[in-house]
């Protein structure tokens, strides 16, 4: 398929949804269930004094500071431990823990050990994601070819060069693929986190048309949430993706 | 100048995964004489790869010693895979080993002339056959104009016309660039072709069973024959 005509296909997609969305709401016919017109106008409504595009700023830069917090930590983590069998013995199943407690748990320990502040929700944040990227990172610091290893160690390439064209290159994959799902769920923990202890962010409007049983509302700022994060998608990791998959076959 | 003198006491692999603990040598001795090119010929799984390990410092785990005429040498490797880095072009790869910089790049570019190659500096291994890929291994391992020159079977796995193009490319190579070669290979005409003297290991440890010099005559001939085989498919 052409470039064009798999675009086509993805707006003919789309459109078909928004359709299905138009007949449901003639159907129901209920103000919990507002058509695309109504959320087009709250999002018009929400715009008109600045707040949404404003709250969808904050939001992102919550969610670009946790999510390099994240990214950088869990890195060193995960290819230490896949670089060192003995302390991955020893610290690995503290990594399995973090893994898998609840993120509302380390949400609500953040703010009740550091209160309701601004470094406390980006720390239950980064938290929460570390784990993933550890585990993600140690998989391919642990899969490092000994065969290109020995081959930088024969040539005497110094420490420096050898990390950027051997090993690093290497993880590349593991990288992408824990900033892929990491992006997902690092935006969705950012809500949460908003919801229970910020006052403002996408998070905190939702809470609040929440409470007044606002759905237009809760729909306008869903979708353009979920707009920015794809054109984020399209406009920066799927190039970086092809870029970094350049050589394969 | 380099001259290498070999004396391993002793060296063994562990058991791993239900295998036997295997010794590979017990009071090995190896002198290898400067610009020598020397063929270690040998059945596989003898210790052939394992003695080049050693050689290069990849292999500290025995008990013995090898010792270097003056300075250490400096070492190119031709492994029996390629061990091309799939990420970087042709080019970047023959760089690998050069300081970062034009001066690199540029002494990069002239050895993949050598091997002829220069057009597909900008290719990425993957997408060469594994004929030129070795000429791109060839040409990282002479580009640091290497004292001693360790080669695992580096023409394994082409057909017989390639190999012979390739033995030719490496002796025309080092005519311009002498260095002391280490050659491992299975194959008795390939060592022919290309020896000064040829060392046939044999047995479990590995000793050495014979230590020959290579007559030019019988060189040529071998070349000769090698040439007649190959016009023949």
């Amino acid at each position: 398929m052409s470039g064009a005509a798999r675009l086509a296909v993805t707006l003919g997609s789309l459109l078909a949804l928004i359709l299905a969305w138009q007949v449901a709401a003639l159907l129901v016919a209920s103000p919990l269930l507002p058509g695309p017109p109504q959320v087009v106008r709250a999002m018009i409504r929400a715009s008109a004094d600045g707040e949404l595009p404003r709250n969808i700023a904050i939001t992102l830069a919550r969610v670009a500071v946790s999510f390099f917090l994240a990214m950088a930590i869990g890195s060193v983590i995960g290819i230490v431990l896949g670089r060192s069998k003995q302390l991955d013995a020893v610290f690995g199943p503290w990594v399995l823990v973090l893994l898998n407690l609840p993120a509302l748990v380390i949400i609500i320990l953040c703010y009740v050990w550091f209160g309701l502040t601004e470094a406390a929700a980006i720390t239950a944040v980064a938290v929460n994601k570390i784990p993933n990227v550890a585990v993600t990172m140690r998989e391919g610091a642990a899969a490092l070819s000994r065969d290109l290893d020995e081959m930088a160690r024969v040539f005497a390439v110094p420490r420096a060069r050898a990390l950027r064209h051997v090993v690093l290159p290497q993880l590349a994959p593991f990288f992408t693929a824990s900033a892929r799902s990491g992006l997902a769920l690092t935006w969705k923990i950012v809500l949460v986190v908003e919801l229970l202890g910020r006052s403002n962010g996408v998070g905190f409007e939702l809470q609040t048309a929440f409470q007044m049983f606002d759905v237009p509302m809760v729909l306008a700022y869903a979708l353009a949430f979920t707009a920015v994060v794809q054109v984020i998608e399209i406009a920066l990791i799927q190039p970086l993706e092809r870029r970094a998959n350049r050589w394969r076959r | 100048m380099s001259e290498i003198r070999i004396d391993i006491r002793e060296k063994r692999f562990a058991a791993v995964a239900g295998g036997p603990e295997r010794l590979v040598f017990r009071d090995f001795r190896l002198e290898v004489r400067d610009r020598e090119f020397l063929v270690l010929l040998g059945a596989s799984g003898l210790g052939k790869t394992t003695l080049l390990n050693i050689v290069a410092g990849l292999d500290t785990a025995f008990t013995g010693r090898v010792n270097f005429s003056g300075t250490k040498p400096r070492i190119g490797y031709a492994f029996q895979n390629p061990r091309l880095l799939p990420w970087r072009t042709v080019l970047e790869n023959v760089a690998l080993p050069l300081p970062e910089g034009e001066a690199g790049r540029a002494s990069a570019l002239a050895m993949l002339a050598e091997v002829g190659l220069a057009d597909l500096a900008g290719a990425y291994p993957e997408r060469l056959s594994l004929g030129q890929q070795r000429r791109v291994a060839l040409a990282r391992a002479f580009v640091i104009a290497p004292d001693l020159l360790l080669m695992d079977e580096p023409f394994v796995s082409l057909d017989e016309a390639n190999a012979f193009r390739l033995r030719e490319l490496l002796r025309a190579l080092l005519e311009r660039h002498p260095a002391t070669v280490m050659f491992v290979t299975h194959d008795r005409r390939e060592a022919l072709e290309v020896a000064t003297r040829i060392v046939t290991l044999e047995g479990t440890p590995a000793r050495i069973a014979r230590d020959v010099p290579v007559d030019p005559a019988v060189r040529f001939d071998a070349i000769r024959r090698g040439t007649v085989k190959k016009a023949a498919p």
